[in-house]
């Protein structure tokens, strides 16, 4: 026991070890709602204990073996055991030490993957992620959501019945489907990033919550699951952010890349986006996420556009075409080319995307277009492509960014 | 935060007399006990049945007070427990514990927090 301030060690333990508290909870007794019980308990167990006994030297254990004995004892007054937990009943007997080295950081994973699994709908991961593993209450989920509470509670309550009756197994994926849950991992975090991200209406103050939520996932996914991609969505996320000052002028309106005042964007993000990306490049494998970061990172080195790498951009843009094949890739090496080789060769290579038509209905195509198109000079077709966006997106910030942009070549015609 | 747990159910079913009735019903007297242990209790009541009740209205400055409400609808207002929780999704985890949830339902509700804005309606 050590001689800590008992209430202080208490509120910092609450912070630091509930999350594995609960992990372990979770596999020991079988079930969310069980562990969550175990867990409220656990902590009451300390708020008395503590300031009388002193601060135990290992508070996750303390916690565990307190949160496990009250289910029993608390069960076992129900005197009926077997019926209700009979997994619980069949632990009782073993001495199994509970916290063996490396079983907190196994039950942390258990729990992220779970929590992300395939077999949920993808809104009920992102609600299920930010509360079991973020650490979000519901009134902030749905508050970042700009959803009610009853919604995002359902959700949950939901995931977790699914979770029972379809019996997804509280486990490390096996060898064979680790890529497919590592990849629904990080995409529920880059949602929950972007839904922060994107937000520029609304309160946008309470949604910068869903980005540092993100960023905190995105940490603890490169602490726990050591893989390139972990590292590439962390850094990817970084640089995102590392603009966040540039990215919207005073009247919160969206300023370009090319525009933005670069020595706005957060160089000690960017810094550690670069060490991230680095580390990702000399393991084995790279995936989407680590050559997204690499694109972004040759963007927050290069001191003015015309400066950008753009050889090094499109040389990535390549590798990611062939890795990871979708319209939006393919749109963004047509702009890469553009930069590196002339409006022409830019329209040109997406007009060869655009042919194959899944481009329709995005807006980012239609201004991409139409900024080409503004290059070389065709007003009226540049035109026609910034209308063409403008009635596509419902973003007010973007609205009023291709408004502008139309009014731009009015005053040019004129 | 506090979440009220509104405790509906439908008397006849309730004091019917079925085994599962009956279970419920006596789990209900330790159930409070329960509450406290585990740190969520607030306060709780069970309510008498609305035949004992008296409904009050203010209106121009005149009060009236007749009996009832009368048992008109199935499910009736029979309790609460006010509990303190992390979040709805705790109250509601909580709420489901409730022996009566077996039988009728329990309606949970935040507790207004005076510092929000007022809803628009």
């Amino acid at each position: 026991m050590t001689e800590a301030d008992p209430r202080l060690a208490l509120e910092a333990a609450y912070l630091a070890e509930k999350r594995r508290v609960l992990a372990t909870l979770i596999r020991l007794l079988g079930g969310f709602d069980a562990a969550e019980e175990a867990l409220h308990e656990a902590f009451a167990a300390a708020a008395d204990r503590w300031p009388r006994d002193g601060v135990p030297d290992n508070p996750y254990a303390w916690l565990v073996s307190a949160g496990r004995f009250k289910t029993i004892d608390r069960v076992r007054r129900q005197a009926r055991l077997e019926r209700v937990l009979p997994e619980l009943g069949r632990q009782l007997p073993s001495e199994e030490p509970l916290t063996e080295p490396g079983a907190a950081l196994d039950d942390e994973l258990r729990l992220i993957f779970i929590c992300c699994h395939p077999a949920l709908p993808p809104d009920a991961r992102v609600a299920l992620t930010l509360r079991e593993v973020g650490g979000l209450t519901t009134e902030e989920i749905a508050r970042a959501f700009l959803a009610r509470p009853p919604t995002i509670a359902q959700k949950i309550v939901r995931a977790k019945a699914k979770i029972l009756s379809e019996r997804l197994p509280y486990e490390l994926p096996a060898r064979a489907e680790l890529p497919e849950r590592l990849e629904s991992v990080l995409r529920v975090i880059y949602l929950i990033f972007n839904e922060g991200y994107a937000a520029t209406g609304g309160p946008s103050l309470l949604r910068l919550d869903l980005c540092a939520a993100a960023l905190r996932l995105g940490r603890l996914a490169v602490e726990l699951l050591q893989d390139p991609e972990a590292q590439g969505l962390l850094a990817l996320m970084l640089i995102h952010e590392s603009r966040r000052a540039a990215r919207l002028d005073a009247a919160g309106d969206l300023v370009l890349l090319e525009d933005q005042d670069r020595a706005l964007w957060d160089r000690r993000r960017v810094d550690e986006a670069q060490a991230l990306i680095e580390r990702g490049f000399a393991g084995r494998r790279v995936g989407p996420y680590l050559l997204q970061a690499a694109i972004a990172a040759v963007h927050a080195e290069a001191p003015s556009l015309s400066q950008t790498d753009w050889s090094r951009i499109v040389a990535l843009y390549d590798v990611l075409s062939r890795l990871d094949p979708s319209p939006v890739v393919a749109l963004n090496r047509a702009v890469a080319l553009g930069e590196r080789d002339g409006a022409e060769v830019g329209l040109a290579a997406l007009e060869a995307v655009a042919r194959a038509g899944q481009l329709d209905g995005y807006h980012l195509a239609h201004a991409a277009r139409a900024e080409l198109l503004r290059r070389l000079g065709r007003t009226e077709a540049a035109r026609l492509s910034y209308e063409r966006a403008l009635a596509l997106t419902a973003q007010p910030a973007e609205q009023r960014f291709l408004s502008r942009r139309l009014e731009q070549l009015s005053d040019r015609a004129r | 935060m506090r979440y009220a747990c509104l405790v509906y159910y439908d008397p006849r079913q309730l004091f019917g007399g079925s085994p599962e009735s009956k279970a419920a019903l006596d789990e209900c007297a330790s159930f409070d006990d329960k509450l406290k242990q585990t740190g969520h209790l607030v306060s709780g009541e069970a309510l008498e049945l609305p035949d004992g009740a008296m409904t009050v209205r203010v209106r121009d400055g005149k009060m009236s007070a007749v009996d009832g409400p009368f048992m008109e609808t199935k499910e009736m207002l029979g309790g609460f427990v006010l509990i303190e929780a992390r979040d709805l999704n705790e109250a509601v985890r909580v709420a489901g514990t409730h022996p009566i949830a077996r039988i009728g339902a329990i309606e949970v509700r935040p507790v207004v927090d005076f510092s929000t804005p007022r809803p628009e309606l």
